[in-house]
C-alpha cells in the first residue's frame, strides 16, 4: 500500500517540520515531540565498502527506528483493515460470521466422522481452526506480502522495513481479535469456559507476535525477491495445515503420534490453544515451541541482515 | 530560524556505483532460478548506446543497468546543483540514492541534515484512503505529536481547500484536486536537504500561481536543493552549480550559465 506522501528521506531524519522563513506558517506548532526519533541529529550515511558489519549494524538500525515509529506502524495496519472493509455493513465482523458457519458445519460434520461427542469436540475445533486460520495461517500468506505489499511507499522515500512488519502483525492482530468472538461463544454454549486459566496463553501470545514479525522478515524478503513463492508457501501451509492437530486432536493418534513435536507448527499453536482449552502446556511443548522461534528468528535476521539494502530494486 | 541541529547540512559522495539489476521473465522465479544455477547457462552481456546506463550481466548473470558510475561531488549548505542529462542518464537514480532509497554497490554517501525527497508524480499518497487519513499517516511518519498532526492537518487542508472532500478517498477526487492535497502535503516541511524532481518545478498552471510561493519557501528554507530538470529557465532560476550526467557518469560539473551552455550546444566529451 502507498499510504504515505512522499517524505523524509532519512532514516535518522530531523526535526523537519519548521515554517517557512517568510512566515508563510505556523512555525512552533509542527515541531516533532522531543524523544521521537526524528529528534536526533539527522544523518544518513551509505558505504558499500565496509561489508558485513555494516550491513549487520544498519539492520539492527532499520529495527530500531522501525520500532520507534510503532505508531505509524499500528496507523498503517489499522487503516488496511479498515480499507479492506470499507463499504461492507459488517465491516471485519464478516469474517466472524463467516468463520461462525464455517466452524458450525465443520464441527457437525467431522463430529461425524470421527464419532466423537460434540461437547467435547467443538470448543476443541472451535479454538484450533480460528488460531490456525486467522493466526498462524494468515500471519503466513499476510507475511510473503508485507514489503511487496508496501512497495509504494519503499520506492518513494526511506522507511524503516520494520515499519511494514509492524503494520502486517498488527493487521493479523486486529483479525483474530474479531475471530476470536466465535471460540468464545462456542465455550458460553458448551459451559467451556476457561476462566483465569486462560491468562497462561498470554506469554504464547507474545511469542506468536514475535515470530509473526520474523515470519514477516523472512517471507517479506524471499517473497519480494522471489515472485513464485507465496503459491508455494500456501502449498506447504495447507500440507501443514493437515499434519497439525486443527481438526483432529493428538490423542485420536495414540501412540501413532510419537512424530507430533517434530512439527514445529503444534508446538507454537498448543502454547496458546492448550491455556484456553483449561489445560496446561508441559515444559517440552514449551521448550519446542521456543527452540522453534529461536531458529525461526535467526533464520530470518540472517536473511534480512543480507537482503535489506536489496529490497528497494527487488519489488 | 531556529534549528535544534545546529550543525549545517552537506552531502558528500564518494566513488558512488549503482547497479540496476533487472528481474525478468526467469529471474523473478525461485524454480527457474535454482534449475539454471544447476543448469550453469552461459549468456553474454550486451552493451546499450550512449543515452542510458550499460547493461550487463553480473558475477552471478544478472542483467544489471550500470546506472551510476564512479560518482564524487561534495555539497555545502547553501548550495543549489541542478542535474542535466538525456533521459535515462542516470539523475532519478542519483535523487534516489541521495534520498537512502537506494543503497550504493559501490563508494559512500554521507548526508547529513534532514532530508526531503520530492520524486514520486502521485506524492506516495493512498488513492483509498481519504485526504485526512493521508495527512495524519505522514505526520505520525515524520513523529509529530498530536497537536502537531492537527496542525499539519490544518495548515494542508488550508492550502489544499477541498472542503468537504477532505475526509472522501483520495480517489474521487478531480485530478487538480489530488495535486493540490499532494503537493500541500509535500511541501509542508522544510527540509535542510531537498531532493526534488523537475516536475514539481512545472505543475499544473491553475494551482502554479499558489503553489510557487509555498514551493519557494520550502526552497529557501533548505540548506541545500538538488534539483533535476530540462528546463533551463528553472535552472538558472534556482541553481548555482550543475552536473551533467550521461549514462550514468560525470560529464560535467561547473556553474550554471557555462555547463548549461555546453550542454545545450551538445558538446559532450567522447567516454
Amino acid at each position: 500500500m502507498n499510504a504515505l506522501p512522499p517524505a523524509p528521506a532519512s532514516l535518522e531524519s530531523g526535526p523537519r517540520l519548521e515554517g517557512g522563513e517568510d512566515g508563510l506558517w505556523d512555525t512552533q506548532l509542527l515541531a516533532p515531540t522531543p524523544g521521537s526519533p526524528t529528534s536526533r541529529h539527522p544523518e544518513l550515511l551509505l558505504d558499500a565498502r565496509l561489508g558485513r558489519s555494516r550491513r549487520s549494524a544498519a539492520a539492527r538500525t532499520d529495527l530500531r527506528d522501525g520500532l520507534s515509529l510503532w505508531r505509524l506502524g499500528l496507523s498503517l495496519g489499522w487503516l488496511d483493515i479498515r480499507l479492506r472493509y470499507r463499504g461492507s455493513v459488517l465491516g471485519p465482523f464478516w469474517l466472524t460470521l463467516s468463520s461462525a458457519v464455517m466452524v458450525g458445519s465443520m464441527g457437525l460434520i467431522y463430529g461425524m466422522l470421527f464419532h466423537v461427542v460434540l461437547r467435547d469436540y467443538l470448543p476443541f475445533l472451535a479454538i484450533s481452526l480460528i488460531l490456525w486460520q486467522a493466526g498462524i495461517g494468515g500471519m503466513v500468506s499476510d507475511a510473503c506480502n508485507s514489503f511487496v505489499g508496501a512497495e509504494q511507499t519503499i520506492r518513494s522515500m526511506r522507511m524503516p522495513f520494520t515499519v511494514q512488519v509492524i503494520r502486517t502483525v498488527f493487521g493479523n492482530v486486529i483479525v483474530l481479535g474479531h475471530n476470536v468472538v466465535v471460540p468464545l461463544a462456542v465455550f458460553a454454549i458448551f459451559g467451556a469456559w476457561p476462566g483465569w486459566h486462560a491468562l497462561l496463553s498470554l506469554p504464547g501470545m507474545l511469542l506468536w507476535l514475535l515470530d509473526g514479525a520474523a515470519a514477516c522478515f523472512l517471507l517479506g524478503c524471499v517473497c519480494a525477491r522471489f515472485r513464485d513463492v507465496p503459491p508455494i508457501v500456501g502449498s506447504l501451509m495447507q500440507i501443514a495445515y493437515y499434519v497439525t492437530p486443527v481438526i483432529w486432536k493428538p490423542s485420536m493418534l495414540g501412540a501413532r503420534g510419537w512424530w507430533l513435536p517434530l512439527n514445529p507448527f503444534d508446538p507454537l499453536l498448543d502454547v496458546v490453544r492448550a491455556p484456553l482449552l483449561g489445560q496446561t502446556p508441559t515444559m517440552l511443548i514449551w521448550g519446542a515451541a521456543l527452540g522453534d522461534s529461536v531458529l525461526l528468528w535467526a533464520a530470518a535476521w540472517l536473511l534480512f541482515v543480507r537482503a535489506r539494502p536489496r529490497i528497494a530494486f527487488w519489488i | 530560524m531556529h534549528r535544534p541541529a545546529a550543525r549545517p547540512a552537506f552531502v558528500e559522495v564518494e566513488d558512488l556505483s549503482l547497479d540496476f539489476p533487472l528481474y525478468h521473465g526467469g529471474a523473478r522465479s525461485l524454480k527457474k532460478t535454482m534449475l539454471q544455477a544447476a543448469s550453469s547457462r552461459v549468456t553474454s552481456g550486451l552493451r546499450a548506446g550512449s543515452t542510458g546506463g550499460a547493461v550487463a550481466e553480473d558475477r552471478t548473470r544478472r542483467v544489471v543497468v550500470e546506472a551510476l558510475r564512479h560518482l564524487s561531488f561534495r555539497l555545502s549548505s547553501g548550495e543549489r546543483l541542478g542535474i542535466v542529462g538525456h533521459n535515462g542518464a542516470g539523475k532519478s537514480s542519483l535523487l534516489r540514492v541521495l534520498g537512502g532509497i537506494y543503497e550504493p554497490v559501490a563508494g559512500r554517501i554521507h548526508v547529513g541534515g534532514s532530508i526531503d525527497t520530492l520524486l514520486d508524480t502521485n506524492f506516495g499518497m493512498n488513492l483509498d484512503l481519504t485526504g485526512r487519513e493521508n495527512i495524519r499517516l505522514r505526520g505520525r511518519y515524520v513523529g509529530l505529536s498530536r497537536t502537531g498532526i492537527r496542525a499539519l492537518e490544518d495548515d494542508v487542508e488550508a492550502f489544499a481547500a477541498l472542503g468537504p472532500f477532505i475526509d472522501l478517498p483520495v480517489r474521487v477526487y478531480s485530478s487538480g484536486m489530488v495535486v493540490r492535497l499532494g503537493f500541500g502535503l509535500a511541501t509542508a516541511v522544510s527540509p535542510q536537504v531537498l531532493l526534488m524532481d523537475e516536475w514539481f518545478m512545472a505543475g499544473d498552471s491553475r494551482f502554479r500561481q499558489k503553489a510557487h510561493a509555498r514551493l519557494e519557501t520550502v526552497v529557501r528554507g533548505a540548506e541545500i536543493l538538488v534539483l533535476t530538470s530540462h528546463m533551463p529557465a528553472v535552472l538558472r532560476t534556482w541553481c548555482t552549480r550543475l552536473l551533467w550526467l550521461q549514462a550514468g557518469r560525470i560529464v560535467a560539473d561547473g556553474p550554471v550559465d557555462e555547463i548549461l551552455a555546453r550542454y545545450q550546444a551538445g558538446t559532450a566529451p567522447v567516454l
